[in-house]
């Protein structure tokens, strides 16, 4: 949970007054938050709310209808997916996106694929730098296996896993990009306490050793309140609360979003 | 029990990575390669050189290309027949134009204009998916037969409109053209797979091979990852065509001596697709066993009921090979979508077990 | 330049107003070949909606329809009991599809479906000539295939006849699609099978019933063609045909089948009677696919399909 003290740099990732509509759902309103390096900001919010659709847009999947994304103090909002990935942001997927025709280690090795510069003759031979360089991702990909503690299952093909692993081993191919941001959607869905548990340990362990900023969907209030610096929350689209987790969690507007009462 | 992999520790990552890192596997692969180099061409007669082993060769090699394009970068392809096409009518006119250059060359070169031609109709796979991508091919596949149907130019104006391998040599010995004999056209055939199959398991096993991977298996999140789509699908098309161009022009010049546009025809196009599904998408190995049974199965049909004595009209076997044909690809797609080079697969795993049941 | 420019651009538009009258007739005769493309694209499409199974198999089913009606007439069958006998054939044979391909394979990706129909469409061709031998036969509905004028221009009786029955098939779809229960259900199934299931719906019973109904406008497909050229084998090939209708039209709409395959084959015969002596002809062979690959990039829906949205 270290916040970096020169807070006052140019902020990780500025949302300024993002809107998102399909057809006639307007999935985001005029949203805008603000994360700082190194911090671990959770968002939360009822079913419904966009907070899938906040990732998808910062990740450059959709494009807002109106507002602006800055990146690192840059504009960044009509980027094309691959683009944004280049800038250093990695993310995991509501419904585990792993590849299910490769093994874990092929999995977490594509993540590597933005550091990975070829020449296809040379890729073709397997000789020389294209097999110096392959090896040299193995061996970075062989630490993120072991801190995440996940070697006995490198050769399974990814879609025999248990559903807990495969959430693992999708943090692990975001995390073999050596991203700047990190964003989460439910990394602990579906999880027991256990895992739970591990999972925590994990985020809160890249944070801590890399520095890397965290953006995280959860759902579980406990975890919401152990491991972030800041908690967002959204509802129908829209920001309802931005400050401290205990602050977020006494708001009367959150309350009553979770809790169901209609409002305007 | 022999087949047991027991102490057989990889003490490093290459080791790891190796294409058989079993010993029992490197064994396998090192006799069957002698076998295949010097036992085959001695053992074997001109009938089965010729019929069964030079096709086989070539048709690994396109399924190979396929293979690539549509089991490992997941683009459906049914313009397999036009492409080769494009190799051998390359291949042709290269060799009339500069009859001096070698004939490897030729065929690597008419690789070359087919990659390209690949490219071209690849360029709309970025907008169009799955099976849509499919009936885009198909586009490729009519329009390239029509094309060297009618454009003269293609045969060098020959009035027949059949193209013949003109006789070529490679090092002092005859590899084309009526001269040239079958154990040789045979061994250039399989130096040609051996390279292309090491190149292609190069490629799929490192970043290549991933992107492609991962292309396939999802695109969105590929993207969202860092991989650039057209490019990777781009390359798939190009490389793919390669491989299949250089078929192509084998199909031509070590196999038929002399071919016409309906050599190539939609036909094949299926053909390579089964073959390919059959023996496995997604794997090296899966090509050549696919290629292996597509190839065996009319032979098949051919000497059996000889040998049992019973006479099969030419008819007969054509539609009892459709629809063997018909009912093993239904099958396989329920039973093992994974092909036979799963199969092959699960028969080595209950191998490291034999004699014990599990 | 400015000559192939001319003899691209200018020569055959002139032609084509030179002489209306045989425009005219191109375009009738477009328009026919058309409404038989449409025909066959409509088995299609019924499939596709109610299965989300692109039936590869369409055309060779067409052919077994065919082929089936001739067989019976010739061994003496008249022509109604031979239909009728045709389409228990057809039920039963949709039934088999059903059982041994469609329902191992339930909620695979749509290129693995595919890729069955294809092998299915191959087993069948095997099958056919097994069972009818490999000739061609002549198929007599009663219709004469002569031709009488209208001001001016030639109309061919066979033709007419196929595109009323097109017509009427097609009115008959459409109001079973949009009104009935049984629609509805079958629009759900081609959204989602699983979903489908587990709200009740028969699957299999839907299933059957889709693919004797596709049967059926197979056998009238079938009928109007065999009844034209003969039955022969090439039959099989318009599955392949069917498919640029389908990508204009977008595969899971009914007008669509009908218009897209009016576009291909008015399409195909301008271009290959003004356009074809220009490069030799038998432009007919590919036009159909470029096209379809032009609109693929352009509007990949087609013109009437529903659009995709992605998500993640």
């Amino acid at each position: 949970m270290r916040v970096d003290p020169s807070a006052g740099l140019t902020p990780m990732l500025e949302v300024k007054e993002i809107s998102v509509r399909f057809g006639a759902v307007q999935a985001l309103e005029h949203v805008s938050l603000t994360i700082h390096r190194g911090e671990v900001v959770a968002i939360i919010g009822p079913n419904g709310a966009g907070k899938t659709t906040l990732l998808n847009v910062i990740s450059g999947f959709y494009h807002p209808t109106e507002g602006r994304i800055l990146f690192e103090g840059r504009d960044r909002t009509h980027l094309r997916p691959y683009d944004v990935a280049a800038l250093g942001v990695a993310r995991t997927f509501q419904n585990v996106a792993l590849f299910k025709g490769m093994s874990v280690l092929d999995n977490i090795m594509t993540g590597r694929l933005l550091k990975m510069h070829g020449n296809v003759l040379l890729d073709a031979l397997y000789w020389g730098p294209a097999k110096k360089q392959e090896l040299e991702h193995r061996a970075f990909v062989e630490r993120i296996i072991d801190f995440l503690e996940i070697e006995a299952i490198r050769k399974s093909p990814a879609g025999r896993l248990p559903y807990g692993l495969q959430k693992r081993v999708e943090l692990a191919r975001a995390l073999a990009a050596e991203p700047k941001l990190l964003l989460l959607d439910e990394p602990m869905a579906g999880m027991n306490v256990e895992e739970k548990e591990d999972m925590c340990r994990f985020i809160l362990g890249v944070n801590d050793e890399f520095g890397t900023t965290i953006a995280l969907i959860e759902h579980d209030m406990s975890v919401v309140m152990d491991i972030s610096d800041r908690v967002v929350a959204l509802d129908y689209g829209r920001k309802i609360a931005d400050g401290r987790p205990d602050q977020v969690r006494a708001d009367q507007g959150v309350i009553d979003a979770y809790l169901g009462v209609a409002h305007a | 029990m022999i087949y047991r992999e027991a102490g057989q520790f990889k003490s490093t990552y290459a080791a790891d990575q190796a294409v058989f890192p079993i010993r029992q596997d490197r064994i396998i692969a090192g006799l069957g390669l002698v076998a295949a180099v010097v036992a085959l061409p001695l053992a074997a007669n001109e009938y089965w050189l010729q019929a069964v082993l030079i096709p086989f060769l070539i048709y690994a090699l396109a399924a190979l290309g396929l293979n690539l394009l549509t089991g490992y970068a997941g683009q459906v392809s049914l313009g397999t027949g036009g492409f080769m096409a494009v190799g051998a009518y390359s291949a042709f006119k290269l060799s009339s134009a500069f009859p001096e250059l070698s004939i490897i060359v030729v065929f690597l070169l008419a690789g070359l204009v087919t990659a390209l031609v690949g490219l071209v109709f690849g360029i709309p796979s970025l907008r169009i998916k799955g099976f849509y991508l499919a009936v885009a091919t198909l586009a490729a596949q009519f329009f390239l037969v029509w094309l060297f149907n009618k454009v003269a130019w293609f045969t060098d104006y020959a009035s027949s409109g059949t193209i013949t391998a003109p006789p070529r040599t490679v090092l002092g010995v005859m590899v084309t053209g009526p001269e040239a004999t079958a154990p040789v056209r045979y061994l250039t055939a399989l130096a040609m797979v051996a390279l292309f199959a090491v190149i292609a398991k190069n490629l799929v096993r490192g970043r290549v091979g991933r992107s492609w991977m991962a292309i396939r298996d999802r695109d969105i999140a590929a993207e969202i990852i860092g991989v650039r789509p057209l490019r990777t699908k781009l390359l798939a098309f190009a490389v793919s065509s390669f491989f299949i161009g250089v078929a192509g022009a084998e199909y031509v010049f070590l196999y038929l001596g002399s071919a016409e546009t309906l050599a190539f025809d939609i036909n094949v196009s299926f053909l390579v697709l089964f073959m390919v599904i059959i023996g496995g998408l997604g794997s090296i190995l899966g090509s050549f066993l696919g290629a292996a049974f597509i190839v065996m199965v009319p032979i098949f049909l051919t000497n059996v009921p000889h040998l049992l004595g019973m006479a099969m009209p030419v008819a007969l076997q054509k539609q009892i090979e459709l629809m063997v044909f018909g009912g093993l690809i239904i099958l396989f797609l329920i039973l093992e979508p994974h092909g036979l080079a799963r199969l092959w697969q699960i028969g080595k795993e209950k191998l490291r077990l034999w004699p014990f049941p599990y | 330049m400015l000559d192939l420019l001319y003899a691209v651009m200018v020569g055959p538009v002139k032609d084509m107003l030179g002489a209306p009258s045989f425009l005219a007739e191109v375009v009738i005769g477009g328009l026919a070949a058309g409404l038989m493309y449409s025909l066959v694209a409509l088995g299609f499409v019924l499939i596709y909606k109610a299965s989300g199974v692109f039936n590869f198999a369409q055309g060779v089913m067409v052919l077994f329809a065919a082929l089936t009606l001739v067989g019976l007439m010739e061994r003496g069958a008249p022509l109604v009991p031979a239909l009728a006998l045709t389409m228990l054939v057809m039920g039963a044979l949709a039934f088999a599809i059903e059982r041994v391909v469609l329902r191992p394979l339930v909620n695979q990706e749509q290129i693995i479906l595919f890729m069955a129909t294809i092998g299915l469409n191959f087993f069948l061709e095997g099958f056919g000539e097994l069972v009818w031998g490999s000739n061609v036969k002549k198929l007599d509905v009663g219709i004469p295939d002569s031709s009488f004028m209208v001001w001016g221009i030639q109309i061919n009786r066979l033709e007419m006849t196929a595109a009323l029955t097109a017509a009427v098939l097609v009115a008959v779809m459409a109001v079973f699609f949009q009104r009935t229960r049984i629609g509805r259900a079958l629009r759900a199934v081609a959204d989602d099978h699983e979903a489908a299931l587990s709200i009740g719906i028969p699957l299999n019973t839907i299933w059957i019933v889709v693919w004797s109904v596709a049967g059926l406008v197979a056998i009238v497909a079938g009928i109007m063609w065999g009844a034209k050229s003969g039955v022969q084998f090439s039959l099989s090939l318009i599955a392949l045909k069917a498919l640029p209708v389908l990508i204009l039209g977008g595969f899971t709409s009914v007008p669509g089948a009908i218009v897209g395959g009016l576009i291909i084959g008015v399409g195909e015969k301008l271009a290959e009677v003004y356009w074809g002596p220009l490069v030799g002809g038998a432009i007919e062979n590919w036009f159909a696919y470029v096209l379809a690959l032009a609109f693929l990039l352009v509007r990949p829906q087609g013109l009437f399909g529903e659009k995709i949205i992605e998500r993640v």
